[in-house]
C-alpha cells in the first residue's frame, strides 16, 4: 500500500436524525483525522441527507476513515468520489477593490476569463461569484490578489458522479 | 401507561434479569415504577455509580447477557464515563439508561444537567436521547440489539424526566428499524478458501485467540480447530479462558507480560490465524518488527480492526464463531498435521524457558500466592481482577477453567474494575464462587462497593496482593526511570481487616510464606464475602517482559540475581 498523502472526497449518505453530523465530525477529531471541507444538505429521499467530505490522508488512513464511517450505525454509504470519474464544485464569493477605472478593467478581464460573475457592488468594490473546483477557485484567487481581496468566503466542496460514470446517485437511498 | 412504566416493561419484554443503580432526582419516575413491581425487576443498589457500570460489564461478560444499568442525570451519568470507554474497549454489551432534565430545560444549564449524550458519543456504540415518549419503546429495543449485536458495545439511552412522567400506550416492538446497520456474520466464502490454502501451505503456523471468541461463544468451534489442524494456540488478555489453559496445545497468554514461547511463536511463525483479536499494542510491542516472518488471516467482526495496526494477507469480517465453523467445514477430511519441527522448537522453549520466579521463605512471593489459589482453587471459579502487576500474575498462573470465567479490564486499563465486576458476576452466577484478584492500589479504587457485596449477601473473595505500592507504576520507575520512586507508596494502609470487619465481611491477613495455604484455604472456603489481606515481596517485577514500543524478541526475562530484597528507599 502506497503511504503517500493525498486529497480524497468522501461522500456519505446518512440517515437525517438529530446528532448524527456530530458523529461524523467526531469521528474525524478523535482519531487524529482531517477534515477539510465537510458540506451536508437533504437528498431526495426526506429519510436521509447527503455529506461530502474533503480528508487527505494514505491509503492506509483512508481506508480506516472509510471503514469507520461505515460503522456508524446511522450511515447507509460511503462513496469514495476520487475513486470514481466525478465533477467537484465549491462557491466562492469574493468582494474586490476596484475603485479605479483601471482596477475595474482588469477586474472585468478576469471574471470573463474564469467564468464568475457580479453579484453586488458599490461604488468602490465588486462582490463576485464563482463556482468551479477548488483548484481553480484558488486560482482565481491568485489572480484577484494584486486588485486587493476585501472579503471572502468560499464554501465546502460537494460533488457528483459524471452522468454515465454514475455508481453513485445523490438523489437518496432507493436510486443508490 | 406512563413512560417510566414502559422502561422497567421494556426491560422485562427483554428478559433484564439484574439492574445495577443509583437513583436521584431525575431518574425518580422509574425507581417510583420499579417500587410498583415490586421486586419483579431485580434492582442492585451499588454505592457508586461506577460500581454500577463495572458490575454490569461483570455481569455481562460472565453470563453473555447484556448488563443494564441505572443512574441518574449530571453526576450520575458522568460517573458512568469510564465505565462506558471500559466497556467500549473491550467489546461488553451494555445498556445504561441515564435521566436527564425534563426537555423544555435541556441547554438552560439547570439543576444536574450535563450533555451526556454530547460527552458520551464517542464512548458509546450508540447513544439516545429520547424526544418523546412515543419512540421510547422503540429506542430501548434498538439499544439492547446494538449493544448485543456485531462487535457488542455500550448503549446510553438519555432520559428527560419529563418523557418518564408522559402517557402512552405501550407495546413492545418485535423488530428493530435500522436500515444502516447490518453487521457481517458470515465470512466470504472467496476469503475463507483463500485462508484454508494459505494454512494448509504452512507448517508454522499460530491460532491467536483474543475477546471476539468469547464474545461469539466460539470456544467449541476452536478447540476444534486447534485439534484438527494440530495448532499451538495463544490467547491474549481478554481471549483468557477462550481455549482451556490447561489444553496440551496452549503457549500461554502472549504480549507485554506474555509467555516466553508464545511471543517466540509469533516472531517465528510463517502464518498467523488471529481470531477475535485486534493485534493491540501491547501485544505487537514494535510494529515494524512484529511477526516479521508471517502472513496473516485475521478474522474479525469489526472491519475497522482489520488493517488498522497490521495489513494482512487474508481478512475475513465475520463473527468468530460462523466463521471458524466455516473454515472447519472446509478443511479437507485428513488426520491433523504432525508438525513436527515446530512443535519440537515450540517443546524446547516451554522446556528452558517456562514461566518462572524466585519462591522465597523471607516473604510471600506474588506469583506463589497464586499458584496456590490456582491449586485449591484448579481455576473452576470466575476470576476478576484489577490493574496492575497482580492482574497479569493472574492472567499468567490462573489457569482459567470455562468460558465467560476471566474478568478484566484489558483495553483500558481501568484500575477499580475488579470488585464489581466480579460483584456483578456474583449476581449473575449464583451457584459460583467468584474471585477478585486485586492489588493494595486498585482495591481503594472502588471499596465502597464491599457494601454492595455484603448487603446482597454474594459470594466474593477479595484476594489483596499487598505490596505496598502501586506495584506496576513502581515497577515502571525502577526500570526506566533508575528507582526514582515517585508517588507510588501505599504505606500499608489502611487496615484491610478492619475495613472488611466494618463493612461486615470477614477480614483474613497472611503475612508469613508458611501462613499462606492455610489463609487462603480458610477465606476461600469461607461463605460470603470475604477479604484476604496477602503482604508480599514489596519489590517483585513482572516478567517476562516486553518493554513498551520494543519487539518480541527484546523480551526481558526475570534476572538471574538476587533473591534478596533490595534497599528500602525512601519514599517521596
Ligand atoms: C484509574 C487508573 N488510574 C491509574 C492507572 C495507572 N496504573 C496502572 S497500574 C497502577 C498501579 C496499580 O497498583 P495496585 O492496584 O496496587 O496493583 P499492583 O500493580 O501493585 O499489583 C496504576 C496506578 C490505571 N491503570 N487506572
Amino acid at each position: 500500500m502506497s503511504s503517500k498523502t493525498s486529497r480524497h472526497v468522501l461522500s456519505i449518505l446518512v440517515e437525517d436524525r438529530f446528532g448524527e453530523l456530530a458523529r461524523i465530525v467526531g469521528l474525524f477529531s478523535g482519531r487524529g483525522f482531517n477534515i477539510d471541507t465537510i458540506a451536508v444538505n437533504k437528498t431526495l429521499d426526506p429519510r436521509f441527507s447527503r455529506a461530502v467530505l474533503t480528508t487527505r490522508g494514505d491509503d492506509q488512513i483512508i481506508e480506516q476513515i472509510i471503514k469507520q464511517l461505515h460503522k456508524l450505525v446511522r450511515v447507509r454509504k460511503v462513496h469514495h468520489m476520487t475513486d470514481e470519474k466525478h465533477i467537484e464544485r465549491e462557491l466562492c464569493l469574493v468582494t474586490v477593490r476596484a475603485a479605479a477605472p483601471k482596477a475595474r478593467e482588469d477586474l472585468e478581464r478576469i471574471i470573463n476569463l474564469v467564468g464568475a460573475r457580479v453579484i453586488a457592488y458599490s461604488p468602490t468594490a465588486f462582490t463576485v461569484e464563482l463556482s468551479a473546483p477548488s483548484k481553480e477557485v484558488e486560482n482565481f484567487l491568485e489572480l484577484l490578489r494584486p486588485l486587493g481581496i476585501k472579503d471572502l468566503c468560499r464554501s465546502a466542496t460537494i460533488a457528483l458522479a459524471r452522468p454515465g460514470d454514475d455508481k453513485t446517485s445523490n438523489i437518496g437511498e432507493n436510486a443508490a | 401507561m406512563r413512560g417510566a412504566r414502559i422502561v422497567c416493561e421494556s426491560l422485562l419484554c427483554e428478559g433484564v434479569d439484574a439492574l445495577f443503580g443509583y437513583p436521584g432526582g431525575a431518574i425518580l419516575h422509574v425507581y417510583d415504577e420499579l417500587h410498583k413491581l415490586d421486586g419483579k425487576l431485580n434492582h442492585v443498589l451499588v454505592r457508586h455509580e461506577q460500581g454500577a457500570i463495572h458490575a454490569a460489564e461483570g455481569y455481562a461478560r460472565s453470563t453473555g447477557k447484556v448488563g443494564v444499568c441505572l443512574v441518574t442525570s449530571g453526576p450520575g451519568a458522568t460517573n458512568v464515563v469510564t465505565g462506558l470507554q471500559d466497556a467500549m474497549m473491550d467489546s461488553i454489551p451494555l445498556v445504561v439508561l441515564t435521566g436527564q432534565v425534563p426537555t423544555t430545560m435541556i441547554g438552560n444549564d439547570a439543576f444536574q444537567e450535563a450533555d451526556v449524550v454530547g460527552i458520551t458519543r464517542p464512548c458509546t456504540k450508540y447513544n439516545y436521547l429520547v424526544r418523546d415518549v412515543s419512540e421510547l419503546a422503540s429506542v430501548i429495543k434498538e439499544a439492547f440489539y446494538l449493544a448485543r449485536s456485531g462487535r457488542p458495545g455500550p448503549v446510553l439511552v438519555d432520559l428527560p424526566k419529563d418523557v418518564t412522567a408522559a402517557e402512552h400506550p405501550f407495546s413492545y416492538p418485535e423488530s428493530v428499524d435500522l436500515p444502516s446497520y447490518k453487521p457481517t456474520v458470515t465470512g466470504h466464502p472467496k476469503q475463507i478458501k483463500k485462508a484454508i490454502k494459505l494454512i494448509e501451505s504452512s507448517e508454522r503456523t499460530v491460532l491467536y485467540i483474543g475477546g471476539g471468541v468469547v464474545n461469539a461463544n466460539a470456544t467449541d468451534e476452536i478447540i476444534e480447530l486447534a485439534e484438527r489442524l494440530n495448532l499451538p494456540v495463544t490467547p491474549t488478555l481478554m481471549g483468557l479462558g477462550a481455549f482451556p489453559s490447561g489444553h496440551d496445545q496452549s503457549l500461554g497468554m502472549l504480549g507485554m507480560h506474555g509467555t516466553y514461547t508464545a511471543n517466540m511463536a509469533m516472531a517465528e511463525a510463517e502464518v498467523i490465524v488471529n481470531i477475535g483479536a485486534r493485534f493491540d499494542d501491547r501485544v505487537t510491542g514494535r510494529l515494524d518488527c512484529f511477526a516479521k516472518k508471517a502472513k496473516f488471516i485475521h478474522v474479525d467482526i469489526d472491519p475497522t480492526s482489520i488493517n488498522k495496526n497490521v495489513i494482512v494477507d487474508v481478512p475475513i469480517i465475520g463473527d468468530a464463531k460462523t466463521v471458524t465453523r466455516q473454515l472447519l467445514d472446509a478443511l479437507p477430511d485428513a488426520p491433523p498435521p504432525e508438525r513436527k519441527e515446530w512443535w519440537g522448537i515450540l517443546r524446547d522453549w516451554q522446556k528452558r524457558f517456562p514461566l518462572s520466579f524466585k519462591d522465597r521463605t523471607d516473604c510471600i512471593a506474588p506469583q506463589r500466592m497464586m499458584k496456590e489459589i490456582a491449586e485449591i482453587t484448579r481455576g473452576e471459579d470466575i476470576c476478576a481482577t484489577d490493574v496492575g502487576q497482580h492482574q497479569m500474575w493472574a492472567a499468567q498462573y490462573y489457569p482459567v477453567k470455562h468460558g465467560r470465567s476471566w474478568l478484566t479490564s484489558g483495553g483500558l486499563g481501568t484500575m477499580g474494575y475488579g470488585l464489581p465486576a466480579a460483584m456483578g458476576a456474583a449476581v449473575g452466577n449464583p451457584d459460583r464462587r467468584v474471585l477478585c484478584i486485586t492489588g493494595d492500589g486498585s482495591f481503594q479504587m472502588c471499596i465502597q462497593e464491599l457494601a454492595t457485596c455484603v448487603h446482597e449477601g454474594l459470594d466474593v473473595k477479595v484476594l489483596i496482593m499487598n505490596n505496598n505500592f502501586l506495584g506496576m507504576v513502581r515497577q515502571w520507575q525502577e526500570l526506566f526511570y533508575s528507582r526514582r520512586y515517585s508517588e507510588v507508596g501505599m504505606k500499608y494502609f489502611p487496615d484491610f481487616v478492619k475495613i472488611a470487619e466494618a463493612y461486615g465481611a470477614t477480614g483474613l491477613r497472611a503475612e508469613k510464606p508458611e501462613e499462606l495455604h492455610e489463609i487462603l484455604e480458610k477465606g476461600l472456603n469461607t461463605p460470603g464475602v470475604v477479604v484476604m489481606d496477602i503482604i508480599v515481596t514489596k519489590e517483585a517485577n513482572v516478567y517476562p517482559m516486553i518493554p513498551a514500543g520494543a519487539a518480541h524478541y527484546e523480551l526481558v526475562l526475570e534476572p538471574e540475581d538476587d533473591g534478596e530484597e533490595p534497599e528500602p528507599r525512601e519514599l517521596a
